[in-house]
C-alpha cells in the first residue's frame, strides 16, 4: 500500500502528471456543466456527432500541415454545431438523421484523409489515439494547458451568467420564447459552448469516448437529486472526481486514460441507479 | 380597448394552410374561449399570436401597453418536461426572465414577485419539492404561478385541464375565473369542453369549418340555430 502511495508522490512532482491533472479537472468540470442540459433537451447525441466533426476537422488540420490544429478544429467544430442545431427545427432531414450524416461523414473522410495523406509512419496509432485519446494528455505542452484554461473559465463564466436563462430554455422553449426572452440566441450559444467543450475534451478522452464524458455525470446526478441547481452541482463534481480518480488509476496501472475515466463514471453511474431506486422506493 | 386585435388571419405550417379569414379582437378583461374540434387549429392559433409561428396572412396588433412578450402562456405539457429534474422554486421564478433588461441573477423584485405568484396559486408549500413528482393539477398550478410573473396583463392557457380528474378541473377553472374576476387578468383559453367554456367565458371563438366569434350569448343562438338548421 505504502508503495502505491511512494509511486504516486513521484508521479505528481512531475510537470507532466501535473499538467494532466489540471487538464483533465478543468476538461471535466466543463463538460458536466452543460451535459444536464444536453440531456434534458435529448440533444445527447448532438455531443457525439460533434465529436466526431472535430475528429474530422483534426484530420484535415493535420493534413494542411498545421503544427497546431487546435484553432482550425475549433472552427470546423463551432460552425457545426450552429448548423446542426439550426437543421434540428426545420429541416428536410430531421434531427437525428443530421447528426448521423454529419459524424459519420466526419468520420470517414477524416480517416481517408488520414490515410491518403499522412506522412506519419504509424497511421493507425495516430487514429487510435486521436480517436480513444490514449497518451496524449501526458504530452501537453504549456500552450495546450493555456488554451485550455482559458477555454474553461470562458465555459464556467458562460454558465454562471446565463445558468438561468440556460434552465428557461431547457424547461420550456416556448414560454421562453413567448415571453421575449431570446430563446433562439442562447440555443445558438449553449450549441457553440458545447462545441469548444469538444474540442477541448478531445485531448483527454479523444473524440469517441467525448459524449461519455458529458452525460454519464449528468445522468447520474439525475437520478438522485430533484433541482436543477442540485444536479448540475452534483454532476460537476461527479464529473471532476471520476476525471481525477481515473487519471489517477491510470498513471498507476498505466491504462489508457480515456477509457479509465469513462470506466470510473459507469461505475459511478450504476451506484447512482441503486441509490435513486432505493431512495426513491421510499418515498412511493 | 383592445388588447389584441387579429384582422383576417390565416394560419398554418409551410405551404399548408389550416385556417383562413380568422378576425377577433380581445379586450382587457375578458375571458375568451376557443373551442373547435381536434386539428381545427386551436394551439396553431395560439403559437400565432405568441409569435411562435409565423401567420400565413392577415396582422395582429397589439395595444392598450400590451406587447408580444408581455403574455402569460400556459403551455401544454411536453415529455422533456414530465421528466424534469426542478423545483416548484426554480420554474416559477424563471418566468421573470422575460421582463427585459439583462441581469444574470435574479433581483430582488423578481424574488418577491416569484412568492407573490406561489402564494396566489397556494402552492407556497410545495415551493422546494420536485416538479417531476407532483401531481398533474399542482403542476399545472405551478406553470399557472409562472405565467404570473411574466405578466398580470394576459394570460393564454392552451388546454389548462387536459389529463385532470373532475375535482382538480373544477378547482382549476374556478382559480382561471377567480384570476380573470378578481385579478383583471385577461384570459384566452383552448378548452375541449364547450359546456365549462360557455360557463365561464364572456366571448367564445369557435374554430372549424364556420367560424363563430362573440359573446357568449350570441354563440348559444350560433350554435341553437346551427343544430335547429
Amino acid at each position: 500500500m505504502t508503495d502505491i502511495f511512494t509511486t504516486l508522490a513521484s508521479y505528481l512532482e512531475r510537470s507532466f502528471v501535473q499538467n494532466a491533472i489540471i487538464v483533465g479537472v478543468l476538461i471535466a468540470l466543463c463538460s458536466s456543466l452543460l451535459g444536464v442540459t444536453l440531456v434534458l433537451k435529448r440533444y445527447s447525441f448532438i455531443g457525439d456527432g460533434l465529436s466526431h466533426v472535430a475528429f474530422g476537422a483534426m484530420a484535415i488540420a493535420a493534413v494542411i500541415g498545421l503544427t497546431d490544429d487546435m484553432p482550425l478544429t475549433l472552427a470546423i467544430t463551432v460552425v457545426c454545431a450552429v448548423l446542426l442545431l439550426r437543421m434540428g427545427k426545420n429541416a428536410k432531414i430531421k434531427g437525428d438523421a443530421a447528426i448521423a450524416v454529419i459524424s459519420v461523414g466526419s468520420l470517414a473522410i477524416g480517416y481517408l484523409l488520414m490515410n491518403l495523406f499522412s506522412t506519419s509512419s504509424n497511421i493507425s496509432g495516430d487514429v487510435c489515439s486521436t480517436l480513444f485519446g490514449s497518451t496524449s494528455i501526458l504530452t501537453l505542452s504549456s500552450f495546450d494547458v493555456w488554451m485550455c484554461v482559458i477555454l474553461s473559465v470562458i465555459v464556467v463564466l458562460f454558465f454562471v451568467l446565463f445558468y438561468n436563462r440556460i434552465f428557461s430554455v431547457t424547461f420550456d422553449e416556448n414560454f421562453a420564447k413567448a415571453t421575449g426572452q431570446r430563446a433562439g440566441l442562447y440555443n445558438l450559444l449553449i450549441a457553440i459552448v458545447i462545441a469548444v467543450i469538444i474540442v477541448v475534451s478531445m485531448q483527454l478522452v479523444g473524440s469517441l469516448l467525448i459524449s461519455a464524458l458529458v452525460i454519464f455525470p449528468a445522468l447520474s446526478a439525475m437520478r438522485v437529486f430533484k433541482s436543477f441547481k442540485s444536479v448540475t452541482i452534483c454532476s460537476a463534481i461527479i464529473s471532476v472526481i471520476c476525471a481525477l480518480t481515473g487519471l489517477l488509476i491510470s498513471i498507476l496501472a498505466g491504462t489508457p486514460v480515456g477509457s479509465t475515466i469513462v470506466g470510473v463514471d459507469i461505475v459511478v453511474f450504476i451506484i447512482f441507479l441503486i441509490i435513486g431506486k432505493i431512495t426513491g422506493g421510499k418515498k412511493a | 380597448m383592445s388588447q389584441i386585435k387579429c384582422k383576417n388571419l390565416t394560419l398554418g405550417y409551410g405551404s399548408q394552410e389550416i385556417l383562413s379569414g380568422l378576425s377577433f379582437e380581445v379586450n382587457r378583461g375578458d375571458y375568451l374561449c376557443i373551442v373547435g374540434s381536434n386539428g381545427s387549429g386551436k394551439t396553431t392559433l395560439m403559437k400565432t399570436v405568441l409569435g411562435l409561428t409565423k401567420p400565413l396572412g392577415g396582422s395582429i396588433e397589439f395595444s392598450d401597453g400590451l406587447s408580444a412578450s408581455g403574455i402569460g402562456y400556459l403551455p401544454q405539457q411536453t415529455d422533456v418536461q414530465r421528466d424534469f429534474p426542478a423545483s416548484v422554486y426554480e420554474i416559477v421564478i424563471s418566468g421573470c426572465l422575460g421582463r427585459g433588461g439583462f441581469h444574470p441573477f435574479y433581483t430582488k423584485a423578481d424574488k418577491a414577485l416569484a412568492a407573490q405568484a406561489m402564494e396566489r396559486m397556494d402552492i407556497k408549500g410545495l415551493k422546494n419539492s420536485c416538479y417531476r413528482e407532483l401531481s398533474g393539477g399542482q403542476q399545472q398550478r405551478v406553470l399557472l404561478a409562472r405565467a404570473l410573473c411574466a405578466t398580470r396583463d394576459i394570460l393564454l392557457l392552451d388546454e389548462p385541464v387536459a389529463g385532470l380528474d373532475p375535482k382538480v378541473t373544477a378547482d382549476m377553472y374556478a382559480l382561471i375565473d377567480s384570476l380573470n374576476k378578481n385579478d383583471g387578468v385577461t384570459v384566452i383559453m383552448i378548452s375541449h369542453d364547450v359546456d365549462k367554456a360557455l360557463r365561464y367565458a364572456s366571448h367564445i371563438l369557435h374554430i372549424g369549418t364556420d367560424i363563430f366569434f362573440g359573446t357568449r350569448a350570441e354563440y348559444e343562438v350560433f350554435k341553437a340555430n346551427r343544430n335547429g338548421g
